[in-house]
């Protein structure tokens, strides 16, 4: 029993991390109901921005927000970037063309990762706090997972505020109600979508920097695992939910590791995506997601 | 069933008079090993590639995991031959079915689940695959890979084992493309299409859309796990890696570039992207980057990819030649069409004003 309350402890920092992920996923699906294979990729970029911040200005609490903040602005721009240039023209093309897109940009950003003379194909170490280990009620908590639970836990409850009680946000439901009528209603629908797009892609940004403080190495294929998997729980709470993906990276995360603390670690991949798709057999738009009839 | 018999009767005669050129091409050595072995290569992903047409462009349901199904069907080929020592044709059909049995299980889910949905399914059942194949270590030899899957041919003669190599790879192209365009004709493929263009219409027509999905799904899994096995023989070596979440999206790539529902697209795509993938090679560690870019370049201004739905078609023009219906004439009006059409499409279209 205690090393099952142990390994949830575990599985709760991992599970916020994919949680982050998954809202970057989740809040563009809403919207433009695509797909973006890139955001894996954004949580590398963001890794690397916190990499060099770090290592230039040393870790200490202060440095460790500056590096935060740098590398959430800097993937919100390249999100924003790579909405305007790839997924925009696509807009009203068939979805396989857009997918294809977000795939090429995915592929791009990591090979254009590994081309760049200041990133390089080999990993890198992430400086990050010293890991200490506390212990709170007998249950031992390192100093990372402290970080990645409580920034993460801000910044849900700062996108809860953003998307429920700002106009902004008012805006982004509406598009993603129906996006015809938001723009009918005169709402800036291509603000909004880029808005979302930055949104997402500082999360996804947060998201890489606490992933590599949590697994101090980082180089440019990274990101293609956690998002997978991110992108697993967004569809697992059901997509276009906000605490669908919340619920769902949180849950994935604690499967994830009780099956690496009890079964088997090689399996822990498996499991995941067998999670998925007994959910989505059983129930097609995920745990939260809205039960849509098709109409002629 | 005599527009089948037709049908099947030109492909393979193409078929003989193409293969009889590149063999004699390969045993002059004009087409050199390298170029040889490319070209078998090439023929594979037509394989693959042509069953993932079936399931995205023929059916409409958009699939992620066909690296899933090569799998599956590499590992079974390479271990009926290996441990049960099955020779090699029955080897490849026993990878077949086995793989065509996963597609029957992954057509289930595809009864409830639409579009994105499925993607992502498919997804997972590629990567459950790829984990699976890593943790059975005592069958597929686990992350090491699986070494020594026996070749197509050893007779040490360079060029006869390439021409006996491609011989083989060539006769399961053959096989497939009659598969696939047999059955496009059929009026089971005309259930299919109408899957894609309509579901909900289709349904309401009287379509069994359930039954013929999982149809669908079987038999394309089929044609993946031959193409699989022959990908197993080809290399002699299997591992896990190779098949991942990239491999699965090159088809994907290749089948959109061709045009989803295209045959002879899919054809041209695949042996496009086979040789592409070839020459990158030069750009070394810019090639992926390069790849990338061409990706995102190609969909934003080409979508439609080269033929679109269109097919170029060896029977249809078998059929016109035998109906007398190709004189001097026709040809020359057919030309005029098509220069009017291109004059007509230079001129700038008011659609926009309306």
């Amino acid at each position: 029993m205690r090393e099952v309350v142990q390994q949830l402890i575990n599985g709760l920092s991992l599970g916020f991390v994919y949680a982050l992920i998954a809202l970057g996923y989740t809040m563009v699906y809403g919207i433009v109901k695509l797909i973006n294979f890139a955001h894996g990729d954004i949580l590398m970029v963001g890794a690397f921005a916190g990499y060099y911040v770090l290592g230039r200005f040393g870790v200490s609490p202060v440095t460790m927000i500056i590096a935060f903040i740098i590398s959430m602005a800097i993937c919100a721009l390249l999100g924003v970037i790579i909405e305007r240039l790839c997924y925009k023209p696509l807009r009203n093309s068939p979805k396989i063309a857009v997918l294809i897109t977000a795939i090429g940009v995915s592929i791009l950003l990591e090979n254009g990762a590994r081309v760049l003379p200041f990133m390089g194909p080999n990993p890198k170490q992430f400086p990050t706090f010293k890991n200490s280990i506390h212990i709170i009620f007998g249950y031992t908590v390192s100093t990372v997972q402290i970080l990645v639970i409580v920034v993460s836990v801000v910044l849900m409850l700062l996108l809860t505020y953003i998307v429920k009680y700002t106009k902004m946000g008012k805006a982004m439901r509406a598009v993603s109600y129906d996006m015809k009528a938001a723009l009918l209603m005169g709402i800036n629908v291509d603000r909004v979508i880029s808005f979302t797009f930055a949104i997402g892609a500082a999360l996804g940004a947060a998201a890489g920097v606490l992933f590599a403080s949590s697994y101090p190495q980082i180089e440019p294929y990274m990101g293609f695992m956690p998002g997978l998997k991110a992108f697993v729980a967004a569809v697992l709470g059901g997509i276009g939910s906000i605490p669908g993906a919340m619920f769902g990276g949180v849950f994935l995360g604690v499967a994830e590791t009780l099956t690496k603390g009890f079964i088997s670690s090689e399996l822990a991949d498996a499991v995941s995506f067998g999670i998925l798709i007994i959910i989505l057999v059983v129930k097609p738009t995920g745990l939260f997601g809205k039960n849509t009839r098709e109409k002629v | 069933m005599k527009n089948r018999i037709f049908n099947s009767i030109t492909i393979l005669g193409a078929s003989i008079i193409m293969y009889a050129i590149l063999a004699v091409l390969m045993y002059t050595e004009i087409l050199d090993e390298y170029n040889g072995q490319l070209l078998t290569l090439a023929g594979i992903y037509v394989i693959i590639s042509l069953s993932l047409n079936l399931m995205t462009g023929f059916t409409g349901q958009l699939v992620l995991g066909q690296a899933g199904f090569m799998c599956i069907g590499a590992y079974s080929s390479a271990i009926a031959i290996m441990t049960f020592h099955v020779p090699l044709f029955f080897a490849i059909i026993i990878g077949g079915v086995i793989t065509a049995l996963f597609g029957f299980l992954i057509g289930f889910p595809a009864l409830r689940l639409r579009g994105d949905y499925l993607a992502i399914t498919t997804l997972g059942f590629g990567e459950i695959v790829r984990v699976v194949m890593v943790n059975l270590k005592s069958l597929t030899g686990g992350a090491a890979g699986l070494k020594g899957v026996p070749s197509f041919s050893n007779t040490g003669n360079f060029i006869t084992d390439d021409i006996i190599k491609f011989t083989w790879v060539f006769g399961f192209v053959v096989i497939s493309l009659l598969i696939i365009t047999n059955l496009m004709r059929s009026s089971h493929g005309r259930a299919i299409i109408s899957i894609r263009e309509d579901e909900i219409a289709a349904n309401s027509m009287g379509v069994d859309t359930a039954y013929y999905k999982i149809f669908s799904f079987t038999i394309a899994a089929f044609i993946a796990g031959l193409g699989g096995g022959l990908y197993a023989a080809y290399f002699g070596y299997l591992n896990p890696v190779m098949f991942g979440f990239m491999n699965s999206a090159n088809f994907v790539v290749i089948v959109v570039l061709g045009g989803l529902g295209s045959v002879t697209g899919t054809i041209i795509a695949a042996i496009g992207f086979t040789y592409a993938q070839e020459w990158m090679r030069v750009f070394q560690d810019f090639r992926m980057v390069i790849f990338g870019l061409a990706l995102i370049l190609v969909m934003l201004f080409w979508q439609k990819g080269i033929m679109g739905s269109k097919e170029f078609s060896i029977v249809g023009f078998a059929r016109d030649l035998l109906a007398g219906r190709y004189s001097i004439k026709r040809i020359i009006s057919k030309i005029s069409k098509l220069i009017k059409k291109w004059k007509e499409k230079k001129q700038p279209d008011d659609r926009g004003v309306k």
